[in-house]
């Protein structure tokens, strides 16, 4: 290797070079250069970040629902406290020397140099005093923060809430700095970027006894806040309580529509929580509760809860016979307590045999919908159930099932509707029979639905044929919402067959034997179908789906009650009343009875 | 026994031990400086942070003289066992690790914390020594030069996988022991051009890095074979040809930069080059030709590069050290306040424990990445030369002792170890002055955290063990 020994000398060479490039460099900084030091001269600069207000947010009629309210951090930079006149600091904070010197250790573990809070959210006297002497109390200063007000206890799951950002939030997107807030869930979450504006800085140079002596480069570094965009949501916020106050103490959920627009006229998930519990350093500690719930307060099951839809199921099945051309309004079956093919038996309550459509419907007839879903999966043209399977799927999936609506809240499930692959996993043949998925015909077995998915169903029924993607805000100010809330979504049926189902549906409300009855309500043309979601853990969950008036509808909308048994036993009553209270804007007085019911009745307490 | 004890001591390079003691000790003052505070009640926090590197001095001297003991056999024999042993350390730190700011790269045993890319140096570098002093190793042949990569990488590639990207460059540095070990010096030379057009394109621009390419290449032609009349012909070649595709372009209304065509202009141009050149049995035409074709490749994918390859906070604290982007409040914070915290130190300094800028809050980690700060501002220029210089010297004193050692393992091990200090020292100095991009590496000795000292010292004192044996031959 002696070959290469001279190249000793190149990398020695190399080395000193280094040495002399990092020597004149700091030679040109530390001796010649004389911006450094006038820097340093001026370098007592304290950055004030300027938080704009966050967008106000309305219901459909103008109705403020959540403002901001102004709070006072006080905060240290540890360093820099200095002959502060503990006993005088202490009197106007309201604490003893002890917890002083424990908050202030706290706040130097964190960081010598860097701003901590050092008391959080003290109020406006306080904040008036401290400020006149803060001259005197050298090391620490006060951070003008917004928080969210809520003007009313509700509607938490479609407002969401605002908390500091995390690491993972920061990494993700620059514009946030630690201490920042941002929109965690709900509308919060999916407007943030409109209703958070843009923050604003300040450096202002301060002197040795930290007082601020002017702007730093006449603000040339400054950045002017902008203000956030305020929203108008299409929740109505009286219709919203109203249906809070009907589902507390159950579990559930609610969800109504404006069928022409798709707007979300009110959503509840129940229980739910107090949004101004959420604000604030109260959030950590009431999350913490929330999340030990177990009827879960937290989980928004409008959206996210999914359920066999149960015999609401047969409407969409009713129109997709008619469509497929396997029954037409006058086909009548037989039912003699139940449907009946050798050794199967799938039951049904007592009723007049036979029924045709319109009437099925009324009365929710198991029979009829086993015999209708065998024709369209039995029919000559596909050959095979599995074909026939796919056509049908494909007119399910037109109503907005088996994938996400787009929603603008965040956390929406898509639900499940099985593909043929799905059915030849499970039955290990491609050659399974109509008999073998019978029950999808009335809604149970694998089919999953959201509430929302359901609604939006209702909505489809309502418009005769289409829906338009549901969606909560309708106005950004300054802005235009998202042009996909506005398009037309066809249901693969055409407009006259929804004439009889949509008679069912009122029969069902309006006329005798009518299984959701307790839905009636007079002068207005209620047309609804009840549902039972059967429960393998208790007792079956009472579900309603219905809009109104039956011409030109309003509103159209799905009720859950969990383990509530009977679709007719709460759920259609519930609907009634809120048709009512939407359309009307009171209660009337025949239904007071009801109503009251309704609010009193107990299903979580009432089980334990 | 006895004999040979002193027989150790007494051949110990008192040279080196004597500028790391200096530096050691000179670093512990900075450390005190940097966090010390006259003003009331602050005793607790600061106290354990220089206490605790006190601490950690303590120890490190515990482990150097267990490496002064230790026969020093063991670092050759046992060179392949304490790097996979390492591998294998970082590689649970990936599962069994404590996530600090978004890196997964510390242990934490106890109340101690360990950061274990620290001591990957070392046996990497023993292993590197080990693999080149194989009797009639040859650096050039193929499987070496992969076997090397492979040792170099593993190490590099788990520490990426970290999320420490700046101790992974650490590696780069080994390129100067390969150099020596026989590495040609064109692949040197060619690392230096590339690194110029990467930055020549960003504070440029593609067409004129392109055009500073070509031009470079015909005075290369010129100074090899002292042909003006070719290398004018080229000149007016590639303009011709420029000036035609342009007028064409403009002609069909084919809107491309003006770099686009110049560089479809050298694409045409090289092939007749290349004709040329066999016919006339020019010296180096297709090496030349290959390197000038991958100058232009080079160029042209720097943006996408820059864009795609580099992770964001990478291309701009590239920008920033660049002076393409200014921003002093955001990302260029650290830089700017170092700066003015080591430009405020003047030729002599503000004396030690005076320094302003480093005892608020305006230099980040002032103690760790940022430490020369508070030399630059407490000491001067003159206590950065000092510091430099011992640096400097204590680094050719390696590289001195490292060319009389009789073993090549003991050898190449010095060059390593050298390597790897003029890497940190360079880039971290080199990045609170605003020469290199901020990747977060510390100044050997200086820079507060156990982990780092006790790393460097393991690293050179193996060295001093192996020099005060080098004239027992083994290995
Ligand atoms: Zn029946």
């Amino acid at each position: 290797m002696k070959q290469f020994e001279q190249r000793k000398f190149t990398i020695g060479i190399l080395i000193i070079l280094v040495g002399i490039l990092l020597l004149s460099r700091l030679f040109y900084i530390q001796v010649i250069e004389d911006k450094y030091k006038v820097s340093a001269e001026n370098n007592s600069q304290r950055i004030i970040t300027n938080y704009p207000a966050r967008g106000l947010i309305y219901d459909r009629n103008g109705k403020l629902l959540v403002s901001n309210q102004a709070t006072y951090d006080l905060m240290v930079i540890p360093r820099r406290v200095k002959n502060i006149d503990i006993k005088d600091f202490c009197k106007i904070l309201d604490i003893d020397t002890l917890t002083f010197n424990k908050k202030l250790k706290k706040c130097k573990r964190y960081s010598q140099y860097r701003p901590s809070i050092f008391m959080p959210q003290i109020n406006y006297e306080t904040y008036a005093i401290l400020q006149e002497k803060m001259h005197k109390f050298q090391g620490f200063f006060v951070q003008t923060r917004t928080l969210r007000k809520y003007q009313y206890n509700s509607a938490a799951h479609v407002l969401g809430y605002i908390a500091e950002v995390n690491n993972r939030e920061i990494k993700k997107n620059s514009y946030y700095t630690m201490g920042d807030y941002i929109g965690k869930s709900g509308v919060e979450y999916t407007y943030e970027k409109y209703l958070r504006g843009v923050k604003g800085r300040t450096i202002n140079l301060v002197d040795v006894h930290n007082r601020i002596k002017g702007k730093y480069k006449n603000g040339a570094y400054d950045i002017h806040p902008v203000i956030g965009s305020n929203i108008k949501l299409t929740i109505d916020i009286d219709l919203q309580m109203y249906a809070e106050k009907l589902m507390q103490n159950k579990r559930g959920s609610v969800v109504a529509i404006e069928p022409s627009t798709g707007e979300i006229l009110a959503k509840v998930s129940a229980p739910s929580y107090d949004p101004n519990l959420f604000v604030g350093n109260l959030r950590n500690k009431y999350y913490r509760i929330y999340r030990k719930d177990k009827n879960k307060p937290l989980f928004d099951r409008a959206m996210m809860a999914t359920y066999p839809p149960g015999s609401i199921f047969k409407l969409p099945q009713a129109l997709i016979a008619l469509e497929e051309g396997v029954i037409n309004e006058n086909t009548e079956f037989p039912c003699h307590g139940g449907y009946q093919v050798g050794n199967f038996r799938l039951k049904c309550h007592v009723h007049s045999s036979p029924l045709d459509l319109k009437h099925s419907i009324q009365q929710s007839c198991n029979a009829y919908y086993c015999y209708t879903f065998r024709r369209i999966l039995e029919q000559e043209k596909y050959k095979r159930p599995r074909e026939a399977y796919k056509v049908w799927r494909q007119y399910i999936k037109s109503f907005g099932f088996d994938s996400k609506l787009g929603v603008d809240i965040p956390y929406e499930r898509s639900g499940f509707i099985p593909n043929v692959k799905y059915w030849d996993k499970k039955y290990r043949t491609q050659r399974w029979k109509a008999l073998n998925i019978i029950s999808l015909s009335i809604g149970q077995g694998d089919i999953l639905i959201t509430p929302l998915q359901m609604a939006n169903m209702g909505a489809s029924i309502a418009n005769r044929g289409y829906y338009k993607t549901p969606h909560i805000v309708k106005e950004i100010s300054n802005n235009t919402i998202d042009s996909s809330y506005v398009n037309l979504h066809k249901v693969n049926i055409s407009k006259e067959y929804f004439k009889p189902v949509i008679e069912g549906m009122e029969m069902a409300v309006n006329k005798p034997k009518g299984t959701g009855r307790l839905a009636y309500t007079k002068d207005i043309d209620i047309c609804g179908k009840t549902g039972t979601v059967q429960n393998p853990h208790g007792a079956d969950h009472s579900v309603f789906l219905a809009f109104a008036p039956k011409d030109n509808p309003k509103i159209a909308l799905i009720i859950y009650v969990e383990n509530g048994v009977w679709g007719s036993r709460y759920a259609a009553p519930i609907a009634g009343l809120l048709i009512e209270k939407y359309l009307k804007g009171n209660i009337s007085k025949s239904k007071k009875g009801l109503e009251k019911r309704m609010v009193e009745a107990d299903l979580i307490t009432e089980k334990e | 026994m006895q004999r040979k004890a002193i027989n150790i001591f007494k051949n110990l390079d008192y040279i080196s031990i004597l500028l790391y003691l200096a530096l050691v000790f000179m670093g512990w003052l900075n450390i005190y400086a940097a966090v010390y505070n006259d003003e009331y009640n602050s005793i607790i926090d600061i106290s354990q942070k220089y206490g605790k590197q006190l601490m950690w001095i303590f120890i490190t001297f515990g482990f150097i003289a267990a490496i002064l003991l230790i026969d020093s056999k063991v670092y050759s024999l046992g060179s392949y066992f304490i790097y996979g042993l390492m591998m294998l350390v970082l590689v649970s730190v990936l599962f069994l690790g404590k996530e600090v700011n978004g890196a997964r790269s510390w242990f934490q045993l106890g109340f101690i914390k360990f950061q274990p890319a620290e001591f990957a140096k070392f046996a990497t570098c023993l292993a590197m020594a080990k693999f080149m002093s194989r009797f009639n190793f040859k650096m050039m042949t193929f499987k070496n030069l992969i076997l090397l990569g492979i040792i170099c990488f593993t190490p590099a590639a788990l520490i990426i996988l970290q999320n420490d990207t700046g101790s992974a460059l650490v590696y780069t540095s080994f390129v100067l022991v390969f150099y020596r070990q026989g590495l040609p010096g064109i692949i040197l030379g060619l690392m230096f051009i590339a690194v110029a057009i990467f930055i020549l394109t960003l504070i440029t621009s593609s067409l004129i890095t392109l055009s500073i390419i070509l031009l470079g290449g015909v005075l290369g032609y010129y100074i090899v074979n002292k042909n003006k009349k070719e290398c004018f012909f080229s000149i007016i070649f590639i303009s011709i040809i420029f000036s035609l595709t342009k007028l064409c372009f403009y002609l069909f209304d084919i809107d491309k930069s003006d770099y686009k065509i110049l560089l479809y202009s050298a694409l045409f141009f090289l092939p007749f080059a290349l004709i040329y050149s066999f016919k006339k049995r020019i010296k180096y035409a297709l090496i030349s030709i290959v390197i000038i074709s991958g100058a232009i490749g080079f160029n042209s994918s720097v943006h996408y590069i820059f864009e795609n390859v580099l992770e964001k906070h990478q291309s701009q604290r590239i920008k920033i050290m660049l002076g393409i982007e200014s921003d002093p409040y955001g990302k260029g914070y650290n830089v700017n306040q170092s700066k003015i915290a080591i430009g405020s130190g003047g030729l002599t300094g503000k004396g030690f424990l005076k320094g302003t800028q480093t005892k608020y809050d305006f230099v980040p980690e002032q103690s760790t990445d940022f430490i020369f700060c508070t030399i630059g501002e407490e000491w001067g220029f003159g206590g950065s030369f000092v510091v430099i210089s011992i640096f400097l010297t204590l680094i050719l004193r390696l590289i001195f002792l490292a060319e009389r050692q009789r073993s090549r393992f003991s050898r190449i091990y010095g060059y390593g170890v050298a390597s790897i200090f003029i890497f940190h020292l360079a880039i971290n100095i080199g990045m609170t002055i605003g020469l290199a991009p901020v990747i977060g590496i510390p100044l050997p000795f200086f820079s507060y955290g156990g982990s780092s000292l006790l790393s460097f010292s393991i690293l050179l004192f193996i060295f001093i063990k192996l020099d005060s044996n080098r004239l027992e031959l083994f290995g």
